[in-house]
């Protein structure tokens, strides 16, 4: 789950990271009314889950509360990559003199968490990494003992040559590493940390990804959701259990299980179709799930057929047989829709289509070319 | 002959009177594997369909029925401590089906179990079949059919997918084993591959990878420098947009790494054959044995 820049910022002030005083505004007035209190040059930033804010026009310096207020106006409600701007953050401008970089992600290969900081901030680090890796300091953190103390110092080291820095650095780094323990988090950076003209070490931006899988522990992370920065579909997916993906094409799919429901979005492409989206129904299904799928597939008007892909390993295929034929009833389709399942109960779910007027075959590669030529108009 | 389970292994089912424990528990048995013992704290004592023995703990469970695999069905918040537990009890494999295990849980997992010298399958994983002698996990049996092409996945129903075509087809298996999705699990690909290549049961094996991280390049180069045995390589999400999580937690492209297109790349190098879509598999492999 992604969280906005202004939580993550609260989450690394309540573990004491040192950061400029900012609000959250939704309306040009507030923005000008925080600006005002906040005093001096402020800087506006939109709070989308999207990268690239900067290039696309999404966070603009102020000088004055009327100039904050025309930003403000200007932001809200642009959109960036797809989303729509709802909120600002209207936050104190630091003064800069260096710029670094401190991340904190799950690396599979150590199979640790592991920083990754460097003087070089202020930019993408993957770029970084490709042109100056000996740029970057990479330092696996043991769970067992959690970040040591020389551990932190000798990257505050890295980053400063100055002590009073190098030692500011690093207890912001024991900050950072607490907050990401405790939050369940699977990427926490700041960048950039900055350091000012007065000798201060100070976080500028903030960014932090939850791993779903510790939500349900977390009831005070999981409530920082904010819906209204989720693509409609995919937020009546959540809702319903299922994990759905929109992309640009038009042959929706639907599949049991993420790597076949990968699999079919590639046969798609591999016989000349563009799949419209990702959809895996999980391993148990229930006849509800398939009606929820059905909905949420057919609200978008680029889908122009509709594959089911079903392997029945657990998942049951009469199940499945039973949702299509219930959804159909509900809400008859305006697109062709194409079957595919094999394996648990195919003999009664094939029974069940069949009573309904529905076709199925038991070959991924045959229904996959049908739903491809059906998309692009061709014949049944 | 196969890798890592076979007629002699002896299983314990932890969680075996959840609801998802006793089905498969029930499954497994049907399909002829050596069900020794079951684990539900406070539940010991008990027998489960009046024949195999509940215990409390995997340590009394092993002491009282010599169980050395065990398959893990508990809810994800207790996942992590019962894979611990499975270890400090002397399990020598431990197979986790649970999906939505924390990955900071791992972190501490992965170490644990390696340091009490298990193997751990999963999280988050189909589990692993020889055909015909023994299934830990949830593989449908009726796909497999006994042979010599070892599979491994990172992905359930695709595993099944191809197992199916590949038994269609009359091309058996040695052993077909699920890896997981997850960012961080026990066995990697390389893990298996290594086994696979000792085997001698084993001539040929299916890969079959997904979009995110390095593990399948890293199988990539330890094919190329250590096996004798051919290897067909197949890879999920050559239509994933990058930064999406496609189902699975591990499979996401992070800015420019764990392409498709990376991943088959490292495939070619290695001299693999690539199977394109599920089907070639079918082909590929019967060219290679």
């Amino acid at each position: 789950m992604n969280i906005h820049e202004y939580q993550a910022k609260d989450i690394l002030r309540r573990e004491g990271v040192p950061i400029p005083p900012g609000e959250i505004a939704t309306t040009p007035a507030q923005v000008e009314q925080i600006a005002r209190r906040l005093g001096g040059m402020v800087v506006v930033k939109a709070q989308v889950h999207a990268g690239g804010r900067g290039k696309a026009g999404g966070v603009k310096l102020a000088k004055t509360p009327a100039e904050a207020a025309e930003v403000g106006k200007k932001i809200l409600g642009m959109h960036i990559k797809g989303l729509t701007v709802e909120k600002v953050l209207v936050t104190a401008a630091a003064d800069i003199e260096t710029e670094a970089y401190v991340g904190i992600i799950i690396d599979r290969a150590s199979k640790r968490a592991v920083f990754m900081v460097s003087p070089a901030g202020g930019i993408d680090i993957e770029e970084v990494a490709a042109t100056d890796p000996e740029k970057i300091m990479r330092l696996p953190v043991d769970p067992r003992y959690g970040l040591l103390p020389f551990e932190a110092m000798e990257m505050g080291f890295f980053l400063y040559k100055d002590i009073a820095k190098a030692r500011a650095a690093a207890r912001i780094m024991q900050q950072l590493y607490r907050a990401f323990i405790d939050s369940g988090a699977s990427l926490a950076e700041i960048n950039p940390l900055v350091t000012t003209p007065d000798g201060e070490v100070i976080a500028v931006d903030a960014k932090m990804v939850i791993d779903d899988n510790e939500l349900d522990r977390r009831p005070d992370i999981a409530a920082l959701r904010d819906e209204s920065a989720e693509e409609t579909g995919e937020l009546q997916a959540r809702r319903a259990n299922l994990t759905f993906i929109k992309l640009d094409g038009d042959v929706g799919c639907i599949v049991n299980g993420a790597g076949l429901a990968m699999a079919t979005m590639d046969l798609v492409k591999y016989y000349g179709g563009e799949p419209a989206n990702f959809l895996d129904i999980g391993g148990s299904s229930s006849p509800e799930k398939v009606v929820n799928a059905l909905r949420i597939i057919t609200a978008d008007a680029g889908v122009k057929a509709i594959l089911f892909n079903i392997f029945g390993g657990i998942t049951r295929t009469d199940d499945v047989a039973n949702g299509i034929v219930t959804a159909t009833k509900q809400s008859p389709l305006k697109v062709p829709l194409v079957i595919r399942l094999t394996g648990t109960n195919e003999e009664v779910a094939l029974k069940i289509l069949a009573d309904n007027g529905f076709a199925a075959t038991s070959d991924m590669d045959e229904a996959v070319q049908k739903v491809v030529a059906l998309a692009k108009g061709g014949a049944k | 002959m196969s890798i890592y389970i076979d007629r002699s292994s002896r299983v314990v089912i932890q969680g075996i009177t959840g609801r998802d424990g006793s089905f498969h528990a029930r499954q497994m048995r049907e399909y002829g594997t050596n069900v020794v013992s079951g684990v539900t704290p406070g539940k010991g004592g008990q027998k489960f369909d009046g024949e195999v023995p509940i215990f409390d703990t995997v340590a009394d469970a092993v002491a009282e029925t010599k169980a050395n695999v065990s398959v893990i069905y508990v809810p994800p918040p207790f996942a992590a401590d019962a894979m611990m537990e499975a270890a400090a009890a002397g399990i020598a494999l431990i197979v986790c089906i649970t999906e939505g295990v924390p990955v900071l849980d791992m972190t501490r997992v992965y170490p644990y179990v390696k340091e009490h010298g298990a193997r751990l399958i999963g999280p988050n994983c189909p589990g692993l079949i020889t055909p015909g002698e023994c299934k830990v996990g949830i593989i449908p049996g009726r796909i497999c059919t006994p042979g010599s092409v070892g599979v491994v996945s990172r992905s359930g129903t695709l595993t099944y997918e191809v197992v199916d075509q590949l038994t269609r087809a009359g091309i058996g298996q040695s052993t077909c084993v699920g890896i997981g999705g997850d960012p961080i699990n026990g066995t990697s690909f390389i893990d298996v591959l290594d086994a696979f290549e000792k085997d001698p049961k084993t001539k040929a094996i299916a890969m079959m990878g997904e979009i995110g991280g390095t593990d399948e390049q890293e199988a990539a180069q330890f094919i190329h420098d250590r096996m004798k045995k051919p290897v067909v390589g197949f890879i999920a999400g050559q239509t994933a947009p990058p930064g999406r999580r496609m189902g699975h937690a591990g499979a996401i492209i992070s800015g420019s790494a764990g392409t498709a297109a990376e991943k088959l790349e490292a495939f070619e190098k290695a001299g693999m054959g690539i199977a394109r879509r599920p089907k070639d598999f079918v082909e590929l492999l019967r060219a290679r044995l």
